[in-house]
């Protein structure tokens, strides 16, 4: 089991930050690579650039934390946990971080990399929206 | 008279699999011919040991450190200067066929372009250039990729997936359930990453590589100016070539190589005159890089899985011998060999069985550092045949193509054009090149720096999971060619090692805007 973990400094509020990443269908417009998603209750499904198609559950949306915890419960993993925690550091000062725990490693290291991409994009919607 | 550049990279492949280089197993009566109508360089060395920061460095000519996709699963920025985008500025077709491997090739998110080009079926798509302009993907007008089998999502991949998908159990599967480098054996000895391959030699990627570049420069013009990287992925590992070539080679007819001890005691005792990850990683204890079978352990490597290992990969490397004479016997045919240069190379080397080891990583010696270089020069040039023994380095690639085009190199070319003869070397200072190695992996940092003289192998190790960053390995490469006796510890060497450890200096403080070294986002 391998933990990686990207953090990014946002020049925006945390509410802004959250509204982002709150809302489960959001994630394909701010996930490089994730072309489609449905959610159905509890569960989201996402649909990669590449057809790859990933089932996951959505363990906590915590409004008052603004903490965002999901797995990806497809058989390519034996474990994924994935937590996007958004923490105010100020004003206009928000640190948003996204951890990464999964099995096999390699998965680990794969989504990961995703989600370096995918903070760059929260920042940027988080931003805009702010600057709104 | 037009401007032509075939640039052939193998992946994987050693100095002495060449026969002109005295390699014994693999006839390559091809690429002997180029190199002896051409320049040959004895001592070509690359800026890495892994694919991706070695390929990066083809296409922008500078050191990993400067390019920053400093290992495998760090992808070059889009907008990293390239020297196909110069050429393409230049009046040139330009394309790549084959293994690119800028990007990375675990890809699930399709993130990439080289995986996307694949997934969209287009030859290209316009993306930010390294001057601000928008143009061809790294200033390729033409992009089909293949790699090492059947996985992925890469041309090749799909091709074989839709037109022959009763072939594809035939590949070995190149990552386990875990996606780690598969260690299962295979063939006639267990070997590691072997597999005796049903797939017919039509449908290998080698000979793909070599039709599809064949249709490519079917559809320029005859008064075209055209630069085509033709990118074999073999002989790297797996070692699964169509099994009716395997007779080419018998295994149990090859010896183990110079550099292999037959006794374990033997190995052993070279091993731990090394820096101590040598040992780790024999023993299984450590793995640093992504790039070898983590789970598998070098000390278990016989001696008849070396030789297999050797055969399978002599097939390969004839195999592709075959091809590239099919490429220049089009070329000819279009009467465009008088107009053409042609380059070819390898992009880092394979342990063979030396010290008792197979693949790569952070262990630099000839076996990984040596690599086969020839250029053939447009016999229009009046390029006289000649044997280059002064240290090259891959990085002058970008110049020489540069040259060869009649364009002047930018400021973010860091090597020179490549000499050709060894008083051009000598004039303009072919004294020493450099090899780079940083990687991270799970915890795991291995940094090193290793630069190649004429008399000298030196390498230095910086502070990481294994090193203090004091220690570090010294050859002397007349005495010992294999280099087998460390002498970086004697005080007789403190001359030399001085002023080694001050050419690693020069390098590390050399001018130059670096860019930011990239994420590691996935393992290759």
């Amino acid at each position: 089991m391998a933990s990686l973990r990207y953090e990014r400094r946002i020049s925006a509020s945390a509410d802004a930050v959250w509204e982002v990443v709150r809302r489960p269908e959001s994630i394909s417009d701010w996930f490089p690579g994730i072309v489609r998603c449905t959610v159905d209750g509890r569960r989201r499904t996402v649909v990669t650039a590449t057809g790859l198609e990933m089932d996951e559950e959505i363990l906590t949306i915590d409004n008052d934390l603004r903490r965002f915890a999901y797995r990806v419960t497809s058989s390519l993993f034996r474990f994924h946990l994935g937590v996007i925690d958004v923490i105010e550091l100020g004003v206009r000062d928000t640190l948003c971080v996204y951890s990464t725990t999964a099995k096999p490693d390699t998965l680990a290291l794969l989504i990961a990399g995703g989600t370096a991409g995918a903070l760059e994009e929260i920042s940027r919607r988080a931003e805009l929206r702010g600057a709104a | 008279m037009g401007r032509r550049i075939l640039f052939i990279t193998t992946d994987q492949q050693r100095y002495d699999t060449l026969g002109v280089n005295g390699g014994s197993y693999s006839r390559t009566p091809v690429v002997d011919a180029l190199a002896e109508s051409g320049v040959r360089y004895t001592r070509a060395q690359p800026t890495s040991v892994v694919c991706m920061p070695s390929r990066a460095s083809m296409l922008t000519g500078q050191f990993p450190s400067t390019h920053g996709a400093w290992m495998n699963g760090v992808a070059l920025p889009v907008d990293a200067p390239s020297v196909a985008a110069v050429l393409h500025d230049a009046g040139f077709a330009t394309a790549l066929i084959g293994k690119a491997h800028f990007e990375p090739f675990m890809d699930p998110f399709g993130r990439f372009v080289e995986n996307a080009l694949a997934n969209l079926g287009v030859p290209t798509v316009d993306q930010p250039w390294y001057d601000g302009r928008l143009g061809v993907h790294r200033g390729f007008d033409h992009l089909e990729f293949a790699t090492h089998g059947v996985m992925g999502s890469l041309h090749y991949a799909k091709w074989m997936r839709e037109q022959h998908p009763d072939s594809l159990a035939g590949f070995y599967p190149v990552v386990d359930t875990d996606l780690n480098v598969n260690d299962r054996g295979g063939g006639d000895t267990g070997a590691p990453q072997v597999q005796f391959n049903s797939v017919p030699r039509e449908w290998y990627h080698t000979d793909w590589v070599a039709q599809r570049t064949i249709d490519w420069l079917g559809a320029c013009d005859d008064d075209s100016d055209w630069f085509c990287w033709m990118s074999f992925p073999d002989p790297h590992h797996p070692w699964d070539p169509p099994r009716a070539e395997v007779g080419r080679v018998p295994w149990r007819e090859v010896e183990l190589p110079a550099n292999y001890p037959a006794s374990a005691q033997l190995r052993e005792s070279l091993i731990d005159a090394k820096a101590r990850h040598w040992r780790a990683w024999y023993d299984g204890t450590l793995v640093s890089n992504y790039e070898a079978p983590k789970n598998w352990v070098p000390a278990t490597l016989t001696a008849d899985q070396v030789r297999e290992v050797n055969a399978l990969n002599a097939v390969e490397v004839e195999l592709i011998d075959e091809a590239v004479g099919r490429v220049m016997g089009y070329v000819e045919g279009r009467g465009w060999g008088p107009d053409l240069d042609v380059i070819f190379t390898s992009d880092h080397g394979e342990l063979q069985g030396d010290f008792g080891l197979l693949f790569k990583g952070p262990y630099h010696v000839d076996a990984l550092l040596r690599l086969p270089l020839v250029w053939r020069p447009a016999p229009a040039r009046g390029i006289a045949p000649a044997v280059v023994a002064a240290p090259v380095s891959l990085v002058s690639l970008a110049a020489t193509f540069l040259e060869i085009a009649g364009q002047p190199a930018p400021e973010w070319v860091e090597g020179a054009a490549l000499p050709v003869t060894d008083d051009d070397a000598h004039q303009r200072g072919f004294d020493a090149t450099v090899t780079e190695w940083d990687s991270s992996l799970f915890g795991v940092d291995v940094h090193v720096r290793t630069v190649v003289t004429v008399d000298h192998l030196y390498t230095e190790y910086g502070p990481g999971t294994m090193h203090e960053g004091n220690e570090g390995e010294l050859y002397a490469m007349n005495d010992d060619p294999l280099q087998r006796e460390n002498r970086f510890g004697e005080s007789s060497a403190a001359d030399v090692r001085a002023t080694l450890h001050e050419r690693l200096a020069e390098h590390d403080e050399r001018p130059g805007e670096r860019a930011t070294p990239g994420l590691l986002v996935a393992p290759v």
